[in-house]
């Protein structure tokens, strides 16, 4: 039990449990929606021109999160747009867009070495630096999220499912679209000081994953993944503390194992089904 | 202010298309089409494949925009329409048979044009849902994942779904396509009850035997209108041969049709 109470006095660690648990979470929750809509490169490409507007926002003496911000939106509108008419497909549109902002970052970064390690730490993650406004943004996020999850629920399952059939039956799937996009671009952002750019993708996905093999019904496969994406979050952050490992990268690597174990649970409860028949 | 539709007199035409012309960039799928659709008709499109039968669905589902002419639903403009009063049945082979739905959750989803904020279902649509399953024969599966039902069962949810808001109009998009024949039997035996309900029904199909031997109307459609009327009297060979181009062989017998594959044309009349 020690162990478990003795990292909770340093307030660094309270910062980043809260934090792993939130972003955990909300990635869990969004990431139901990126696996299913086969978006999964998608969050990998926003956080990568993300980090390019971070540092665009860093050279203007903005804040971190504005620059980011600005730029995940405008790869998303951009991606939205090339993507619109069917000639070029979303994976090619968001390797080109999110690749070249990316590249736009590490090209001012290369001319100006001031803020080499603030790069750094949007690429790796720094997670036992969060702050307390860190820490305010995160959980606006988390809980816009979970509020226009909440609210959107069954339009975005339908457009999901079936985006033709959901604009018979009235429901204005651009819209849907545009505001999944805003949401996942929100979500990537906060993520990115918690575990990195290189790593946010696994986040939103592993738990959306895990939960697909646990359950069959898209209303327990949201819970599932919401829980599990927080609750990967909080043991991986234990488990970095205990084997001194940076923090987002055991956060991911806890994760894909949870994931890897969970595809054992179906094999299983067939066999114990069929030992009972 | 979306139109509520009231009328289903016989006079007011379901379904309205006056000088349409459809088109996916720079080509011209169909030119200045006129079309009109009885209510409380039951009608099937046939044709040939990329003959614009499925962009012709798409103009009267409202979902692809025409570049000229009208559309009109029992008189109001599609896009006037209101939610929920065009029921539609995809084509089962544009599924998704993987994703993480129950049988329960695709026919909830016909509810969710009512614009409520709550995720969860009340207790009055849950009995709503479970009258039309028992009513289509998928009560039993209700919990099941759907991929673990029957073709028929598969039909029978997406049915339910479109009709969960009890439509005016339903659109099936090759509603007999991937399933053996008893199924299509069924199925048409199904959508034969649900129109004398009052329903119209417009759907379209590549099998023309389970038209000429289910469906009261059938247009024949190849970037265009060929003809349209009772399958006894349209299903000729001239019209066949200019719908379909040749190779079609059609059999009278005992007052049935039956229509195949076959070169050259030639038409056999068994009658007595």
């Amino acid at each position: 039990m020690e162990f478990l109470l003795e990292p909770i006095e340093y307030e660094f660690f309270r910062h980043a449990l809260l934090a792993a648990l939130m972003v955990g979470a909300s990635g869990g929750l969004i990431g139901v929606y990126v696996v299913l809509r086969g978006m999964s490169y998608v969050g990998h490409g926003l956080s990568h021109a993300a980090i390019g507007g971070a540092v665009i926002g860093i050279t203007l003496n903005l804040n971190f999160y504005a620059g980011a911000c600005a730029m995940g939106l405008l790869a998303a509108f951009i991606i939205n747009k090339i993507t619109k008419n069917n000639k070029i497909k979303l994976d090619a549109a968001i390797g080109i867009v999110t690749t070249a902002m990316f590249a736009l970052g590490v090209a001012i970064v290369s001319k100006m070495r001031n803020f080499k390690q603030n790069f750094e730490a949007a690429l790796f993650g720094n997670i036992l630096g969060i702050t307390e406004q860190d820490l305010m943004i995160i959980g606006l996020v988390a809980l816009f999220t979970l509020i226009t999850m909440f609210i959107t629920y069954r339009t975005l399952l339908f457009s999901t499912f079936d985006n033709e059939a959901a604009r018979v039956f009235g429901i204005k799937t651009d819209s849907v679209q545009l505001l999944f996009s805003l949401l996942l671009t929100f979500s990537v952002i906060a993520s990115l000081n918690v575990i990195g750019v290189t790593m946010v993708a696994a986040t939103l996905i592993a738990p959306a994953m895990t939960a697909r093999m646990l359950t069959d019904r898209f209303s327990r496969m949201i819970i599932y993944s919401t829980i599990i994406g927080a609750v990967t979050g909080v043991i991986g952050m234990y488990l970095s503390y205990i084997f001194n490992v940076a923090s987002g990268t055991t956060i991911v690597l806890f994760s894909v194992l949870v994931f890897a174990l969970s595809m054992l649970v179906r094999p299983l409860r067939n066999l114990y089904r069929s030992r009972q028949y | 202010m979306p139109a509520t539709l009231h009328s289903d007199s016989p006079l007011v035409p379901a379904v309205k298309l006056t000088g349409v012309t459809a088109r996916y960039e720079q080509n011209v799928v169909f030119d200045d089409l006129c079309l009109e659709i009885a209510a409380g008709q039951f009608a099937g499109i046939v044709g040939p494949t990329a003959c614009g039968k499925s962009t012709l669905l798409k103009i009267v589902l409202g979902i692809h925009a025409v570049s000229a002419g009208q559309v009109e639903l029992y008189n109001y403009p599609v896009n006037k329409v209101r939610p929920g009063t065009i029921g539609y049945v995809p084509q089962l082979g544009s599924v998704d048979w993987n994703f993480p739905v129950t049988v329960e959750e695709v026919i909830s989803m016909g509810l969710y044009t009512n614009g409520r904020i709550w995720p969860w279902l009340s207790k009055q649509e849950r009995t709503c849902i479970q009258d039309l399953a028992h009513r289509l024969g998928v009560d039993d599966c209700l919990k099941s994942h759907i991929s673990d039902i029957s073709g028929g069962q598969r039909q029978r949810t997406f049915l339910a779904r479109a009709l969960i808001n009890n439509p005016k109009l339903l659109i099936l998009d090759e509603p007999t396509s991937g399933v053996d024949i008893k199924t299509q039997h069924e199925v048409l035996h199904l959508l034969s009850d649900i129109n004398r309900g009052g329903i119209t029904i417009l759907l379209t199909t590549h099998d023309l035997n389970a038209v000429a031997s289910h469906l009261p109307w059938v247009i024949c459609f190849n970037r265009g209108v060929i003809a349209q009327g009772r399958p006894n009297t349209i299903f000729t060979n001239e019209i066949l041969t200019k719908t379909y181009g040749g190779d079609i062989v059609i059999v009278k017998s005992e007052g049935h049709l039956l229509i195949a594959n076959s070169t050259p044309l030639k038409f056999i009349d068994e009658t007595p």
